[in-house]
């Protein structure tokens, strides 16, 4: 358990700038980005003669409005606070993506990897430690993060709607920070079960390719599906093209990206309707555990990384 | 005391040529053996075999373990530098020695520490930013720490300047060597092992041309200088090698015995650098 730590640790060294700075740079990015959006908007106001709410108009809108016009109002400010998340997402996603094929591959290519073998650690421990950084680690610093900017992107929210006359602490009542914050959360070990496919693939081909780990986990798999489309198109072997690309291809390079799995994941048909932010409530996100699409994954990802771990254990070219 | 290592007709193809030939060789513990023989003679691969890096056929023991099957224990007894400058050049040495010594039961942090504060090695300095003779100095340091049976080095000091070097073979046999423990090394510079080694083995084209104890090599062994005239006798008694110095031959004998060769001219003990040319002649022709 304290190597397995200390795995983890070498890890988040290692990879510091991807891990850490990357989401704090981006989060940094979109503070500025909405500040300076601000900026604009008083400034054109300005220039434009418009005035918001100075004459206390604003404030009367508020006073008049009933439960569900406040409602959508605490919808509006959830909003602005997964908003930040969103662009997050996206990195943290690329960020494992790249992680994934790096992990076994650069340091046979550097050859290092011949100190981490004279050490007393099995593969397996190594492997695991892998796996854990790229779908726990990263996804747990990304979201903090990622709360941390959601809550300073409220604050400005309130700051600027202030300076207009509003009296902002009793709409950020309206928001639900610490819902928006257990499902990003909570998310994680979904997460965790949806990206193992992606993961495994990526991490056989680092422990496997002599060179360019990235080229055959991206040709190899879309090579394929253009082979079977190119035999569906000629209506040969009536191949299953459509379940080929959403199933094999989709999954084994896509899943890494957070979100993906409650987008293209299958939801149940007969799900009752669900409106608004309560996708992303996690009774709603959770009924992926229901689907065997998400279970095929985790035994695929699976068998992935045993294979993973055997060339691990057995590549022979440093 | 049972044997540190014991290989029986150890053999090892890649896809084009045979890298190990059906190899058997005992290492006794409380010995520094040198593995010396040209490139691509099978050092490395052995070695390889050795720490379970490599897949073969034939049976391997090492301290007792299956390197194949038990390489996980084998390992906690089992130290090795594989050439220079493989530590991983983003680790700082602060960072390197944190991970070692919580990964490492046999670790001594306060040894290694000592050490490094002989270097001029920073905590905050990655590797990236050493010398080559630097980063084989941490990586010494790391290894010396480590209360391991068996150490092998694979070319540790190649790259690295004359003082270096030095230093690096000193530092080995005045702070870690001693009867409990064994280094299998592997060179090309040999001068520099030839006085610390008790055992010396040969390796060309996978399989062991030599195998003796430094005694038995002195025994088996010898160097004549000859003058011009007693020199066709001396090539009578077919000499391994024969080169000029000065007007004289130097020729070079394996198991002509000493009396004989004694009233042929002056007698030494060959370096191993010449018993290496003679016995390897011809390898790359």
């Amino acid at each position: 358990m304290k190597t397995f730590y200390w795995l983890v640790k070498r890890e988040f060294w290692e990879h510091r700038g991807g891990f850490f700075w990357a989401p704090i740079i981006t989060g940094g990015i979109f503070l500025l980005l909405n500040i300076m959006g601000i900026i604009t908007a008083e400034v054109l106001g300005v220039t434009h003669g418009i005035s918001i709410g100075a004459s206390g108009h604003l404030q009367s809108v508020i006073a008049e409005m009933d439960a569900g016009d406040m409602s959508k109002v605490g919808i509006v400010l959830d909003v602005a606070m997964y908003s930040a998340m969103g662009l997050l997402i996206v990195v943290l996603g690329f960020v494992v993506f790249f992680y994934c094929l790096g992990a076994l591959y650069d340091d046979r290519r550097d050859r290092s990897i011949l100190f981490w073998k004279s050490l007393p650690i099995s593969d397996a421990s190594t492997v695991l430690s892998k796996v854990i950084s790229a779908t726990v680690l990263a996804p747990v610093i990304a979201v903090v993060v990622g709360i941390v900017v959601g809550m300073l992107q409220l604050l400005i929210l309130a700051i600027t709607l202030s300076f207009h006359g509003v009296n902002v602490w009793q709409l950020l009542v309206l928001a639900h920070p610490f819902k928006v914050m257990f499902n990003l959360i909570g998310y994680i070990p979904l997460y965790v079960l949806w990206a193992l496919p992606s993961v495994g693939w990526l991490m056989l081909c680092s422990a496997w390719a002599r060179n360019k780990p990235f080229l055959w986990a991206v040709a190899l798999p879309v090579a394929t599906g253009l082979l079977i489309s190119w035999f569906g198109i000629m209506g040969l072997f009536n191949l299953p093209t459509r379940w080929f690309w959403t199933n094999v291809v989709q999954r084994s390079l896509f899943s890494v990206f957070p979100g993906t799995g409650s987008l293209f994941g299958g939801t149940p048909r007969n799900a009752p309707h669900i409106d608004g932010l309560n996708a992303l409530d996690l009774n709603t996100t959770y009924q992926l555990l229901g689907s065997p699409d998400l279970w095929i994954g985790v035994v695929a990802g699976a068998a992935l990384l045993a294979g993973a771990i055997w060339f691990r254990r057995w590549r022979d070219d440093s | 005391m049972s044997a540190v290592i014991t290989a029986s007709s150890l053999s090892k193809r890649y896809k084009t040529s045979l890298a190990l030939d059906g190899v058997s060789f005992q290492i006794q513990p409380g010995r520094i053996v040198g593995l010396i023989g040209p490139n691509g003679a099978g050092k490395t691969t052995a070695l390889k075999a050795i720490l379970g890096l490599t897949d073969f056929s034939g049976q391997l023991n090492v301290l007792g373990f299956d390197p194949r099957k038990q390489r996980n224990k084998l390992m906690g007894e089992v130290c090795f530098i594989a050439d220079v400058a493989v530590l991983p050049r983003w680790i700082r040495v602060s960072e390197v020695v944190d991970f070692v010594a919580n990964v490492h039961p046999r670790f001594d942090r306060a040894k290694c520490e000592a050490f490094l504060a002989r270097t001029k090695l920073q905590p905050g300095q990655r590797v990236r930013q050493m010398s080559k003779g630097m980063i084989v100095q941490l990586h010494l340091a790391l290894v010396m720490a480590i209360d391991a049976k068996l150490l092998i080095l694979d070319e540790p000091t190649l790259g690295l300047d004359i003082l270096y070097r030095k230093q690096f073979y000193q530092n080995l046999l005045e702070d870690y060597f001693d009867e409990n423990k064994t280094i299998i090394v592997t060179t090309h510079q040999v001068e520099e092992v030839e006085h610390i080694l008790t055992d010396l083995m040969f390796i060309r084209d996978g399989k062991i041309v030599l195998d003796a104890d430094m005694d038995a090599i002195g025994e088996r062994f010898i160097e004549v200088m000859v003058n011009a005239d007693e020199a066709d006798a001396a090539r009578g008694l077919t000499p391994l090698d024969e080169r000029q110095v000065f007007g004289k031959s130097i020729f070079l004998f394996d198991g002509v015995s000493r009396d004989v060769l004694e009233a042929l001219g002056e007698t030494r003990r060959p370096s191993i650098s010449d018993l290496f040319v003679a016995t390897m002649k011809g390898t790359y022709a």
